[in-house]
Protein backbone atom coordinates (compact mmCIF):
# COMPACT_ATOMS: atom_id res chain seq x y z
CA UNK A 1 0.00 0.00 0.00
CA UNK A 2 1.23 3.46 -0.81
CA UNK A 3 1.75 5.70 2.19
CA UNK A 4 -1.40 7.70 1.60
CA UNK A 5 -3.49 4.58 1.08
CA UNK A 6 -2.05 3.14 4.26
CA UNK A 7 -3.05 6.23 6.22
CA UNK A 8 -6.55 6.13 4.82
CA UNK A 9 -6.82 2.43 5.63
CA UNK A 10 -5.90 3.04 9.26
CA UNK A 11 -8.17 6.05 9.48
CA UNK A 12 -11.14 4.03 8.24
CA UNK A 13 -10.20 1.20 10.58
CA UNK A 14 -10.14 3.47 13.65
CA UNK A 15 -13.49 5.01 12.74
CA UNK A 16 -15.02 1.62 12.01
CA UNK A 17 -13.66 -0.05 15.15
CA UNK A 18 -14.84 2.79 17.41
CA UNK A 19 -18.35 2.48 16.00
CA UNK A 20 -18.37 -1.31 16.01
CA UNK A 21 -17.15 -1.78 19.57
CA UNK A 22 -19.43 0.88 21.04
CA UNK A 23 -22.36 -0.48 19.02
CA UNK A 24 -21.72 -3.96 20.42
CA UNK A 25 -21.36 -2.56 23.96
CA UNK A 26 -24.63 -0.63 23.76
CA UNK A 27 -26.47 -3.64 22.40
CA UNK A 28 -25.76 -5.35 25.75
CA UNK A 29 -28.43 -3.07 27.18
CA UNK A 30 -31.09 -4.42 24.86
CA UNK A 31 -33.83 -5.83 27.09
CA UNK A 32 -32.08 -4.61 30.27
CA UNK A 33 -32.35 -0.81 30.17
CA UNK A 34 -34.06 1.04 33.05
CA UNK A 35 -37.16 1.72 30.97
CA UNK A 36 -38.63 0.92 27.59
CA UNK A 37 -37.89 4.28 25.95
CA UNK A 38 -34.26 4.11 27.04
CA UNK A 39 -34.03 0.53 25.84
CA UNK A 40 -35.25 1.63 22.41
CA UNK A 41 -32.92 4.60 22.35
CA UNK A 42 -29.80 2.61 23.24
CA UNK A 43 -30.68 -0.12 20.74
CA UNK A 44 -31.26 2.52 18.04
CA UNK A 45 -27.95 4.19 18.77
CA UNK A 46 -26.22 0.80 18.70
CA UNK A 47 -27.82 0.10 15.34
CA UNK A 48 -26.66 3.42 13.88
CA UNK A 49 -23.14 2.75 15.10
CA UNK A 50 -23.05 -0.74 13.65
CA UNK A 51 -24.31 0.71 10.36
CA UNK A 52 -21.50 3.24 10.38
CA UNK A 53 -19.01 0.51 11.26
CA UNK A 54 -20.18 -1.53 8.28
CA UNK A 55 -19.47 1.34 5.91
CA UNK A 56 -16.09 2.25 7.40
CA UNK A 57 -14.87 -1.34 7.64
CA UNK A 58 -16.03 -2.12 4.10
CA UNK A 59 -14.04 0.90 2.98
CA UNK A 60 -10.98 -0.25 4.93
CA UNK A 61 -11.24 -3.66 3.29
CA UNK A 62 -11.62 -2.08 -0.14
CA UNK A 63 -8.49 0.04 0.35
CA UNK A 64 -6.56 -2.96 1.64
CA UNK A 65 -7.52 -4.90 -1.49
CA UNK A 66 -7.25 -8.37 -0.01
CA UNK A 67 -10.90 -9.26 -0.35
CA UNK A 68 -11.92 -8.56 3.25
CA UNK A 69 -15.33 -7.00 3.81
CA UNK A 70 -16.85 -5.51 6.98
CA UNK A 71 -17.88 -8.96 8.26
CA UNK A 72 -14.36 -10.30 7.85
CA UNK A 73 -13.01 -7.24 9.64
CA UNK A 74 -15.49 -7.56 12.50
CA UNK A 75 -15.53 -11.31 13.03
CA UNK A 76 -12.14 -12.57 11.91
CA UNK A 77 -9.64 -10.20 13.46
CA UNK A 78 -7.94 -10.79 16.78
CA UNK A 79 -8.00 -8.36 19.65
CA UNK A 80 -4.52 -6.98 18.93
CA UNK A 81 -5.63 -5.93 15.45
CA UNK A 82 -8.48 -3.72 16.70
CA UNK A 83 -7.82 0.02 16.59
CA UNK A 84 -10.72 1.40 18.63
CA UNK A 85 -10.18 3.85 21.46
CA UNK A 86 -10.10 2.50 25.01
CA UNK A 87 -13.15 4.62 25.86
CA UNK A 88 -15.58 2.61 23.73
CA UNK A 89 -14.53 -0.79 25.07
CA UNK A 90 -15.15 0.18 28.68
CA UNK A 91 -17.85 -1.95 30.30
CA UNK A 92 -21.33 -0.47 30.52
CA UNK A 93 -21.22 -0.35 34.32
CA UNK A 94 -24.43 1.16 35.60
CA UNK A 95 -26.67 3.34 33.43
CA UNK A 96 -24.84 6.50 34.52
CA UNK A 97 -21.48 5.11 33.44
CA UNK A 98 -22.95 4.20 30.05
CA UNK A 99 -24.33 7.72 29.67
CA UNK A 100 -21.02 9.31 30.69
CA UNK A 101 -19.21 7.27 28.02
CA UNK A 102 -21.84 8.17 25.39
CA UNK A 103 -21.69 11.83 26.35
CA UNK A 104 -17.93 12.05 25.89
CA UNK A 105 -17.96 9.93 22.75
CA UNK A 106 -20.95 11.30 20.82
CA UNK A 107 -19.95 14.93 21.28
CA UNK A 108 -16.50 14.04 19.98
CA UNK A 109 -17.82 11.85 17.17
CA UNK A 110 -20.22 14.53 15.96
CA UNK A 111 -17.42 17.07 15.59
CA UNK A 112 -15.14 14.51 14.00
CA UNK A 113 -17.76 13.34 11.53
CA UNK A 114 -18.61 16.89 10.57
CA UNK A 115 -14.95 17.38 9.72
CA UNK A 116 -14.82 14.13 7.78
CA UNK A 117 -17.97 15.04 5.85
CA UNK A 118 -16.10 18.08 4.53
CA UNK A 119 -12.87 16.19 3.80
CA UNK A 120 -11.65 15.74 0.23
CA UNK A 121 -11.68 11.91 0.22
CA UNK A 122 -15.08 11.22 -1.39
CA UNK A 123 -15.67 7.73 0.01
CA UNK A 124 -14.91 8.83 3.54
CA UNK A 125 -16.86 12.08 3.30
CA UNK A 126 -19.95 10.29 1.97
CA UNK A 127 -20.07 8.11 5.10
CA UNK A 128 -19.33 11.10 7.32
CA UNK A 129 -22.13 13.21 5.84
CA UNK A 130 -24.60 10.42 6.40
CA UNK A 131 -23.41 9.55 9.90
CA UNK A 132 -23.31 13.08 11.27
CA UNK A 133 -27.09 13.42 11.00
CA UNK A 134 -27.55 10.33 13.15
CA UNK A 135 -24.87 11.26 15.67
CA UNK A 136 -26.57 14.60 16.35
CA UNK A 137 -29.42 12.55 17.85
CA UNK A 138 -27.01 10.47 19.95
CA UNK A 139 -25.29 13.55 21.38
CA UNK A 140 -28.59 15.17 22.22
CA UNK A 141 -29.82 12.03 23.98
CA UNK A 142 -26.62 11.76 26.04
CA UNK A 143 -26.56 15.48 26.86
CA UNK A 144 -30.13 15.40 28.12
CA UNK A 145 -29.42 12.40 30.33
CA UNK A 146 -26.30 14.05 31.74
CA UNK A 147 -28.48 16.92 32.92
CA UNK A 148 -31.21 14.60 34.22
CA UNK A 149 -28.74 12.50 36.21
CA UNK A 150 -26.47 15.33 37.36
CA UNK A 151 -29.32 17.59 38.37
CA UNK A 152 -31.52 14.70 39.55
CA UNK A 153 -31.49 12.86 42.85
CA UNK A 154 -28.61 12.45 45.26
CA UNK A 155 -28.23 8.89 44.04
CA UNK A 156 -28.24 9.73 40.31
CA UNK A 157 -25.82 12.56 40.91
CA UNK A 158 -23.35 10.38 42.82
CA UNK A 159 -23.50 7.78 40.08
CA UNK A 160 -22.94 10.15 37.17
CA UNK A 161 -20.00 11.75 39.00
CA UNK A 162 -18.46 8.31 39.46
CA UNK A 163 -19.18 7.31 35.85
CA UNK A 164 -17.71 10.50 34.47
CA UNK A 165 -14.69 10.18 36.71
CA UNK A 166 -13.97 6.69 35.37
CA UNK A 167 -14.46 7.57 31.70
CA UNK A 168 -12.54 10.83 31.78
CA UNK A 169 -9.13 9.11 31.77
CA UNK A 170 -9.81 7.83 28.25
CA UNK A 171 -10.54 11.24 26.73
CA UNK A 172 -6.95 12.14 25.84
CA UNK A 173 -6.77 9.27 23.39
CA UNK A 174 -9.53 10.83 21.28
CA UNK A 175 -7.40 13.93 20.80
CA UNK A 176 -3.98 12.31 20.59
CA UNK A 177 -1.80 14.28 18.16
CA UNK A 178 -0.56 11.08 16.49
CA UNK A 179 -3.81 9.44 15.46
CA UNK A 180 -6.56 11.49 17.07
CA UNK A 181 -8.13 14.84 16.36
CA UNK A 182 -6.29 17.41 18.55
CA UNK A 183 -7.75 20.40 16.69
CA UNK A 184 -11.26 19.48 17.82
CA UNK A 185 -10.46 19.65 21.51
CA UNK A 186 -11.34 23.32 22.22
CA UNK A 187 -14.78 23.04 20.62
CA UNK A 188 -15.40 19.68 22.27
CA UNK A 189 -14.44 21.04 25.69
CA UNK A 190 -16.74 24.01 25.22
CA UNK A 191 -19.66 21.72 24.38
CA UNK A 192 -18.93 19.39 27.27
CA UNK A 193 -18.51 22.30 29.69
CA UNK A 194 -21.89 23.75 28.66
CA UNK A 195 -23.72 20.51 29.39
CA UNK A 196 -21.84 19.91 32.64
CA UNK A 197 -22.73 23.39 33.84
CA UNK A 198 -26.39 22.75 33.13
CA UNK A 199 -26.11 19.42 34.94
CA UNK A 200 -24.45 21.19 37.91
CA UNK A 201 -21.43 18.94 37.47
CA UNK A 202 -17.81 19.91 37.60
CA UNK A 203 -15.41 19.23 34.80
CA UNK A 204 -13.22 16.37 36.07
CA UNK A 205 -9.67 17.38 36.88
CA UNK A 206 -7.08 16.88 34.17
CA UNK A 207 -5.03 13.77 34.69
CA UNK A 208 -2.64 11.73 32.64
CA UNK A 209 -4.71 9.99 30.00
CA UNK A 210 -4.59 6.26 29.39
CA UNK A 211 -3.62 5.51 25.78
CA UNK A 212 -3.04 2.37 23.73
CA UNK A 213 -6.20 1.38 21.88
CA UNK A 214 -5.05 2.94 18.61
CA UNK A 215 -1.98 0.70 18.54
CA UNK A 216 -3.80 -2.43 19.67
CA UNK A 217 -2.90 -2.28 23.36
CA UNK A 218 -6.37 -2.88 24.74
CA UNK A 219 -7.82 -3.42 28.17
CA UNK A 220 -8.86 -6.92 29.14
CA UNK A 221 -12.49 -5.93 28.46
CA UNK A 222 -12.19 -5.94 24.67
CA UNK A 223 -11.20 -9.61 24.50
CA UNK A 224 -14.33 -10.59 26.39
CA UNK A 225 -16.49 -8.44 24.15
CA UNK A 226 -14.98 -10.00 21.02
CA UNK A 227 -15.27 -13.54 22.31
CA UNK A 228 -19.00 -13.05 22.53
CA UNK A 229 -19.35 -11.07 19.31
CA UNK A 230 -17.16 -13.40 17.25
CA UNK A 231 -18.23 -16.72 18.74
CA UNK A 232 -20.47 -17.87 15.91
CA UNK A 233 -18.06 -17.11 13.08
CA UNK A 234 -15.21 -18.65 15.04
CA UNK A 235 -17.15 -21.82 15.80
CA UNK A 236 -18.74 -22.11 12.35
CA UNK A 237 -16.53 -20.16 9.93
CA UNK A 238 -18.46 -18.63 7.05
CA UNK A 239 -21.84 -19.56 8.52
CA UNK A 240 -24.70 -17.72 6.82
CA UNK A 241 -28.47 -17.89 7.08
CA UNK B 1 -52.98 -0.36 -30.31
CA UNK B 2 -49.52 -0.49 -28.78
CA UNK B 3 -49.82 -1.27 -25.11
CA UNK B 4 -48.89 1.50 -22.73
CA UNK B 5 -46.17 -0.57 -21.05
CA UNK B 6 -44.26 -0.96 -24.29
CA UNK B 7 -44.24 2.73 -25.05
CA UNK B 8 -42.90 3.59 -21.60
CA UNK B 9 -39.23 4.42 -21.35
CA UNK B 10 -37.11 2.02 -19.35
CA UNK B 11 -36.90 4.55 -16.54
CA UNK B 12 -40.66 4.92 -16.30
CA UNK B 13 -41.04 1.18 -16.48
CA UNK B 14 -38.62 0.66 -13.60
CA UNK B 15 -40.28 3.36 -11.50
CA UNK B 16 -43.66 1.76 -12.12
CA UNK B 17 -42.33 -1.61 -10.97
CA UNK B 18 -40.71 -0.11 -7.88
CA UNK B 19 -43.84 1.82 -6.98
CA UNK B 20 -45.24 -1.65 -6.17
CA UNK B 21 -42.35 -2.54 -3.83
CA UNK B 22 -43.35 -1.62 -0.27
CA UNK B 23 -40.99 -0.63 2.50
CA UNK B 24 -40.68 -3.78 4.63
CA UNK B 25 -41.25 -1.98 7.92
CA UNK B 26 -43.72 0.68 6.79
CA UNK B 27 -45.60 -1.19 4.06
CA UNK B 28 -48.03 1.65 3.32
CA UNK B 29 -45.32 3.45 1.31
CA UNK B 30 -43.26 2.22 -1.61
CA UNK B 31 -39.51 2.55 -2.00
CA UNK B 32 -40.22 5.26 -4.61
CA UNK B 33 -42.43 7.22 -2.17
CA UNK B 34 -39.63 7.15 0.41
CA UNK B 35 -37.09 8.63 -1.98
CA UNK B 36 -34.79 5.62 -1.74
CA UNK B 37 -34.74 5.27 -5.54
CA UNK B 38 -32.35 7.91 -6.83
CA UNK B 39 -31.68 7.24 -10.47
CA UNK B 40 -32.12 4.87 -13.39
CA UNK B 41 -29.35 5.06 -15.98
CA UNK B 42 -27.53 2.77 -18.40
CA UNK B 43 -29.00 -0.43 -17.06
CA UNK B 44 -28.24 0.57 -13.47
CA UNK B 45 -30.66 1.41 -10.72
CA UNK B 46 -29.20 3.65 -8.02
CA UNK B 47 -30.65 3.45 -4.52
CA UNK B 48 -29.64 5.03 -1.21
CA UNK B 49 -30.15 3.79 2.35
CA UNK B 50 -32.23 5.80 4.82
CA UNK B 51 -30.30 5.21 8.05
CA UNK B 52 -26.85 3.58 7.95
CA UNK B 53 -27.87 0.80 10.30
CA UNK B 54 -31.46 0.31 9.17
CA UNK B 55 -31.95 -3.45 8.90
CA UNK B 56 -34.63 -2.87 6.26
CA UNK B 57 -31.93 -1.76 3.82
CA UNK B 58 -30.89 -5.34 3.08
CA UNK B 59 -34.49 -6.50 2.69
CA UNK B 60 -35.28 -3.53 0.44
CA UNK B 61 -32.46 -4.38 -1.93
CA UNK B 62 -33.57 -8.00 -2.04
CA UNK B 63 -37.21 -7.03 -2.69
CA UNK B 64 -36.19 -4.63 -5.46
CA UNK B 65 -34.03 -7.33 -7.04
CA UNK B 66 -36.92 -9.79 -6.95
CA UNK B 67 -39.35 -7.25 -8.46
CA UNK B 68 -36.94 -6.41 -11.28
CA UNK B 69 -36.32 -10.11 -11.97
CA UNK B 70 -40.05 -10.81 -12.08
CA UNK B 71 -40.47 -8.03 -14.63
CA UNK B 72 -37.77 -9.58 -16.81
CA UNK B 73 -35.12 -6.99 -15.92
CA UNK B 74 -32.52 -9.49 -14.77
CA UNK B 75 -29.72 -7.57 -16.43
CA UNK B 76 -30.36 -4.38 -14.47
CA UNK B 77 -27.71 -3.76 -11.83
CA UNK B 78 -28.46 -2.25 -8.43
CA UNK B 79 -25.96 0.23 -7.10
CA UNK B 80 -26.03 1.78 -3.63
CA UNK B 81 -24.84 5.32 -3.11
CA UNK B 82 -24.41 7.24 0.16
CA UNK B 83 -23.93 10.67 -1.31
CA UNK B 84 -25.79 12.94 -1.15
CA UNK B 85 -27.22 11.49 2.08
CA UNK B 86 -30.90 10.61 2.14
CA UNK B 87 -33.21 13.19 3.65
CA UNK B 88 -36.90 13.10 4.58
CA UNK B 89 -37.34 15.97 2.10
CA UNK B 90 -37.20 13.27 -0.58
CA UNK B 91 -40.38 11.60 0.64
CA UNK B 92 -43.02 12.32 -2.02
CA UNK B 93 -46.24 14.21 -1.32
CA UNK B 94 -48.17 11.03 -2.08
CA UNK B 95 -45.91 9.23 0.39
CA UNK B 96 -46.65 11.80 3.09
CA UNK B 97 -50.39 11.36 2.59
CA UNK B 98 -50.04 7.58 2.78
CA UNK B 99 -48.03 7.84 6.00
CA UNK B 100 -50.64 10.07 7.60
CA UNK B 101 -53.47 7.74 6.59
CA UNK B 102 -51.47 4.85 8.08
CA UNK B 103 -51.19 6.66 11.43
CA UNK B 104 -47.63 7.98 11.14
CA UNK B 105 -47.12 11.75 11.26
CA UNK B 106 -45.05 12.59 8.18
CA UNK B 107 -42.10 14.97 8.48
CA UNK B 108 -42.96 18.48 7.27
CA UNK B 109 -41.20 19.43 4.05
CA UNK B 110 -37.97 21.29 4.43
CA UNK B 111 -37.88 20.01 7.98
CA UNK B 112 -34.45 18.49 7.47
CA UNK B 113 -33.19 21.91 8.38
CA UNK B 114 -32.27 21.83 12.03
CA UNK B 115 -34.25 24.94 12.90
CA UNK B 116 -37.51 23.27 11.95
CA UNK B 117 -36.77 19.98 13.68
CA UNK B 118 -38.57 20.93 16.85
CA UNK B 119 -41.89 21.92 15.32
CA UNK B 120 -44.71 20.05 17.06
CA UNK B 121 -45.94 16.92 15.32
CA UNK B 122 -49.43 16.88 13.92
CA UNK B 123 -51.56 14.07 15.28
CA UNK B 124 -52.42 11.80 12.32
CA UNK B 125 -55.69 10.87 14.01
CA UNK B 126 -57.29 14.20 14.93
CA UNK B 127 -54.97 16.70 13.23
CA UNK B 128 -54.12 18.56 16.43
CA UNK B 129 -50.68 20.11 16.83
CA UNK B 130 -51.12 20.00 20.58
CA UNK B 131 -48.76 17.03 20.92
CA UNK B 132 -45.66 16.03 22.83
CA UNK B 133 -42.67 13.79 22.26
CA UNK B 134 -42.52 10.65 24.40
CA UNK B 135 -39.28 9.26 23.02
CA UNK B 136 -36.99 10.51 20.29
CA UNK B 137 -36.18 6.91 19.41
CA UNK B 138 -39.02 4.68 18.31
CA UNK B 139 -39.80 1.27 16.86
CA UNK B 140 -37.55 1.84 13.82
CA UNK B 141 -34.55 4.15 13.30
CA UNK B 142 -36.66 6.55 11.24
CA UNK B 143 -39.45 7.13 13.77
CA UNK B 144 -39.97 8.87 17.12
CA UNK B 145 -42.79 8.25 19.57
CA UNK B 146 -45.28 11.05 20.25
CA UNK B 147 -48.58 11.53 22.05
CA UNK B 148 -51.57 13.70 21.19
CA UNK B 149 -52.64 15.89 24.12
CA UNK B 150 -56.10 16.41 22.62
CA UNK B 151 -57.25 12.94 21.57
CA UNK B 152 -54.72 11.20 23.88
CA UNK B 153 -53.57 8.75 21.19
CA UNK B 154 -49.90 7.81 21.02
CA UNK B 155 -48.47 7.86 17.50
CA UNK B 156 -45.25 7.50 15.55
CA UNK B 157 -43.68 10.46 13.86
CA UNK B 158 -41.32 10.12 10.96
CA UNK B 159 -38.15 11.84 12.18
CA UNK B 160 -37.02 14.89 10.27
CA UNK B 161 -33.70 13.85 8.89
Amino acid sequence: MAREENMLFHHALRLGDDALVLGQRLSEWCGHAPMLEVDLALANIALDLIGQATHFLNLAGEIEGEGRDADAMAFRRDVLDFRNSLLVEQPNGDFAQTIARQFLFSNWQELLMREIAAAPEPRLSAIGAKAVKEIAYHARFANEWMVRLGDGTEESRARIIAGLDWMWRFVDELFDPKDGAPSLRPEWEARVARVLAEARLEMPKARRGVLGGRIGHHSEHLGHLLSEMQFLQRAYPGAAW
Amino acid sequence: MVSAAVSLSLKDQVLEILAQVPDPEIPCVSVVDLGIVREVRDGTLVITPTYTGCPATIVIERDIRAALDRAGLREMRIETTLSPPWTTDWISDAGRDKLRAYGIAPPPKGAAKASLRDTPAECPRCGSSHTEEISRFGSTPCKALHRCLDCAEPFDRFKCH
